[in-house]
């Protein structure tokens, strides 16, 4: 029994009541990351039917409807109920230790933010038992098909709006929270790198979010209330959706990539046994990458037809992105070079997710090359490439962060045989899945159709194939972190022999309350 | 020495860019087996293709530098093999190189790409012009100034493709497939070779794209708008390319296909064309039997409200409405040929007034009044559909 003291500390209701009032960052972090587990299954169930209905040429599975509208719930899901919400759990758990605050800024707000998800994630799914079935005009809505979709787009739009609201609350918090708590001499430019993106991740969140709940409302009116802002027979223009539905969702790109970086930038250094490279120049170029995604936002809409002047501007801006980012990876294998390297599992996740996001990012680069894009756009060569910079990118450093921080969260050390296992099946399988995918572009496969001509066949295969092998390798991943949770060798405080920061002074698991008097940083 | 030294640097050199030259040849070879873009067919296509060979080339030997550097540091600096770690975190002189010099190379690839660009983008003094316009699902073409115009769909048999088995028809296993599967239509867009031929892309209800990869266009049809492209094909044959926009259920069943043919060959194709039209017209005035307006009917029926209402007139519920017992099809006729004729804005049904000609809409309503258990007993003759009209 601890003092009265501490145990006043940790005082908290019990069962459900514990998770639905909790203003625990802890606990908070562990809804959002929980949440997000189970959108992942839920989208990752979504392109299994889309891989078994491509899996041979002829409809076979679902019918076209259907097939639509899977394509649209599995990014949505991916995006605004997988992706996002994890990243906001690892930075509940994660800023408030590595900046030594005892809890967010916001606590009430940080539980609303929460709470609200599941209602968004009912209203997104709940569409598909609508009649005419869930949204199905692929994630981007873009009108005039979406105005024509049954009440299932409605559904979405509310849904998009739940999801916008969450994360303007969410991104609020960690701006106040990073601003407000740091313990005393950790200056912004001593803070870890995880927090830094966070910090500029919550910025373009709070620049875009709201743009996003403006155009979907547009649509809302446009389909419910006789506006016509994207209707030519009122006047309206539907290419005016893309502009601003684009110019949240280029940010949108980065604010799922940003917070990886972090990860990516607290991992290397600690199995590397080495301070990371260009500390200054990784901030820099974090900012710079945010300033340029607000400025690139048509080169997804190349060929819409836009003035001359308007693709070259676009093609420049984009491809000068480059060179931020050829700045990060630069670093990263710096930090690497001449290090002391060990391979534990978020080390291999960290390495898969440089040398992968790499891909991703000169097949990006090849697609902001206008003439070209011609050939690339709408086909599979961009599903490959999102999914390089998505699955490779995003969803790797997410599991990269888990298998990092969860002997910090639980005390318990994972398997490290099971977590080296899980990896290497993750990157095999996700290879066979969307490498082939390229030369489908190429070859002239167009994205989002439910059945293909011959030539397709083989790469198709392939592809479903290691889809089917994705998806089943990450219910060992679920297997790992639930026995992780329920026992398994103790961690020690540092847990790495590598690792520095304010989060590895802590017990593992950390107490309730953590910081209640600022530590000191030098 | 100095010159024995530079005659080594060229030998290098030289084995360098053969085998830089070599991997061109390799990959374009690959095109065939549907690795890469597909064979060009005009100048345009051709310059997209070395762009695209030029870039991916560039980005390959970047990744083999900086990950051969990598992967070094993971062989020789792991703590296994007892190496100790250094504790440099900074140097602003590699910093620096390693922004100006991709920044160089980024410039490198800009030039070239905005010259294509531009060629692109210049439309003028064009030899021909086609009007595109996208419908749910399928192309319509009209040649300006010609008398010409026409709808072109999808050819592959539905038996083809099969059933699904979620699905309200059940399922059922899809026949064997012909060689062009999804990439046949019933009437393809014939063109003059060596001529610059200008389209313009709109479309009727939602985007859509008009995309011929071996041709180098890609443009999304954007309704109440009009898009400009252009394409001077060298070579006759036929090259095939499909919707890239998403527009709605049939989005992956509305193929493009065209066929080049010498100039002597498009004026005789011309006059073909405009006969049959005549002809077509001419029918609009005689008076048509129920078994010969039924059979019609049919084919039009299959071909144009299929997609939607389903082969068996029972449609998909929530979306689209069962022909089989409905209220339009079986009450007053009035209302039934204003809904085909004038559509229902802001659903998929389109207005078909514009799309068939007198006799396909008086067939396809007869065939709707009298299929499906609809057994109304009704009769639409052509002259009648030529009549509302006016």
């Amino acid at each position: 029994m601890a003092t009265a003291a501490t145990a006043h500390h940790d005082e908290h209701p019990y069962g459900i009541m514990r998770w639905l009032c909790t203003t625990n960052h802890k606990d908070i972090g562990t809804l959002y990351l929980w949440f997000a587990f189970i959108m992942f299954f839920v989208g990752g169930a979504m392109a299994m039917v889309i891989r078994a209905e491509l899996f041979q040429p002829g409809l076979q599975v679902v019918d076209p409807h259907f097939f639509n509208q899977m394509t649209t719930l599995h990014a949505l899901v991916m995006i605004f109920g997988a992706v996002m919400p994890a990243f906001v759990g690892l930075a509940n758990w994660q800023i408030p230790m590595m900046i030594g605050a005892p809890d967010m800024a916001l606590p009430r707000l940080n539980n609303w933010s929460f709470w609200l998800l599941p209602f968004a994630a009912t209203l997104l799914l709940g569409g598909l038992f609508a009649p005419g079935g869930g949204p199905a005009a692929g994630w981007t809505i873009y009108p005039p098909l979406s105005v024509q979709g049954g009440m299932g787009t409605d559904f979405t739009i509310l849904a998009i709006h739940t999801l916008g609201i969450s994360s303007v609350l969410g991104a609020l918090n960690i701006i106040a929270t990073i601003l407000n708590m740091r313990a005393p001499g950790l200056t912004l430019m001593k803070m870890p790198l995880f927090v830094w993106t966070w910090l500029i991740t919550a910025y373009l969140l709070l620049a875009v979010m709201p743009v996003l709940a403006g155009v979907v409302t547009m649509l809302l009116t446009d389909r419910h209330f006789g506006t016509h802002f994207f209707d030519p027979a009122g006047g309206g223009d539907p290419v005016l959706f893309q502009h601003v539905f684009w110019f949240f969702g280029h940010p949108e790109v980065y604010i799922l990539i940003l917070p990886a970086f972090g990860v990516i930038s607290q991992i290397l250094p600690t199995f590397s046994r080495k301070p990371l490279f260009g500390y200054d120049s990784m901030v820099y170029a974090t900012g710079s990458i945010a300033f340029l995604s607000f400025v690139v936002w048509a080169h997804h809409m190349f060929t819409v037809g836009l003035p001359t002047a308007g693709e070259l501007f676009f093609m420049y801006m984009t491809m000068l992105i480059a060179v931020p980012t050829g700045v990060k990876v630069f670093n990263w294998v710096s930090t690497m070079w001449r290090g002391s390297m060990t391979f534990e599992t978020p080390m291999l996740f960290a390495i898969g997710f440089v040398f992968l996001f790499t891909i991703g990012g000169l097949s990006g680069l090849m697609l902001a090359i206008v003439p070209a894009d011609f050939q690339y756009h709408d086909t599979y060569f961009v599903v490959a490439h999102f999914h390089y910079v998505l699955f490779s990118g995003s969803i790797m450093a997410i599991m990269g962060a888990v298998y990092y921080w969860l002997p910090k969260w639980t005390g318990n050390m994972y398997n490290e045989a099971q977590g080296k296992w899980h990896f290497w099946l993750t990157a095999i399988f996700f290879n066979i899945t969307f490498f082939p995918q390229h030369f489908l572009g190429l070859a002239g496969m167009p994205r989002r159709i439910p059945d293909y001509a011959l030539q397709f066949t083989e790469f198709n295969v392939w592809s479903s194939i290691g889809a089917f092998g994705l998806g089943l390798t990450q219910l060992l991943f679920l297997y790992i972190v639930v026995r992780t949770i329920r026992g398994g060798k103790k961690a020690t405080d540092r847990v790495w022999e590598g690792a520095h920061g304010l989060e590895w002074t802590l017990p593992s698991p950390p107490p309730y309350h953590t910081f209640a008097t600022p530590p000191k940083v030098d | 020495m100095f010159m024995l030294r530079l005659a080594k640097l060229r030998h290098a050199l030289l084995r360098v860019t053969s085998a830089v030259s070599l991997f061109f040849v390799s990959t374009l070879a690959f095109a065939e087996y549907g690795f890469n873009l597909q064979p060009p067919v005009t100048p345009i296509a051709r310059e997209i293709l070395n762009l695209h060979n030029a870039i991916m080339i560039v980005c390959a030997v970047i990744f083999v530098i900086v990950f051969g550097a990598m992967f070094y540091a993971v062989f020789a600096h792991r703590k296994s093999r007892g190496h100790k770690a250094s504790d440099f975190d900074e140097s602003t002189k590699v910093e620096i190189v390693w922004t100006v010099v991709p920044f160089l190379i980024l410039v490198g690839m800009a030039i070239p790409s905005t010259a294509t660009l531009l060629k692109m983008d210049d439309v003028t003094e064009s030899d021909l012009t086609i009007k595109i316009t996208g419908y749910q699902w399928k192309w319509h073409y009209e040649y300006m100034d010609k008398g010409v115009s026409f709808f072109s769909v999808l050819a592959t048999p539905r038996d083809e493709i099969g059933r699904p088995m979620f699905s309200s028809t059940g399922f059922k296993a899809g026949d064997a497939k012909n060689a062009n599967y999804l990439l046949q239509v019933d009437k393809p867009l014939v063109l003059p070779v060596d001529q610059k031929i200008r389209f313009l892309v709109t479309t009727n209800d939602v985007l859509h794209a008009w995309w011929v990869p071996q041709i180098g266009i890609k443009k999304d049809g954007i309704p109440g708008f009009i898009n400009q492209m252009w394409a001077r094909i060298e070579q006759p044959g036929t090259y095939r390319g499909q919707c890239a926009e998403l527009c709605g259920k049939d989005h992956g069943f509305m193929p493009i296909v065209l066929d080049a043919v010498s100039e002597q060959d498009f004026n005789a194709w011309l006059e073909q064309e405009k006969a049959m039209m005549a002809a077509a017209a001419a029918g609009a005035d005689r008076e048509w039997a129920k078994a010969e307006l039924l059979e019609k009917g049919k084919e039009t029926y299959d071909k144009v409200c299929a997609s939607c209402h389903q082969p068996n007139g029972q449609g998909i519920a929530g979306v689209f409405p069962a022909i089989a017992g409905s209220k339009v099809a079986t009450g007053p006729l009035d209302e039934h040929l204003h809904l085909v004729m004038a559509g229902k804005p802001g659903t998929a049904m389109q207005a078909f007034g514009p799309q068939l000609d007198d006799v396909a809409l008086a067939a396809v309503i007869t065939y709707q009044r009298n299929a499906f258990g609809n057994n109304t007993g009704d009769l639409v003759q052509p002259s009648r559909i030529k009549a509302l009209r006016k």
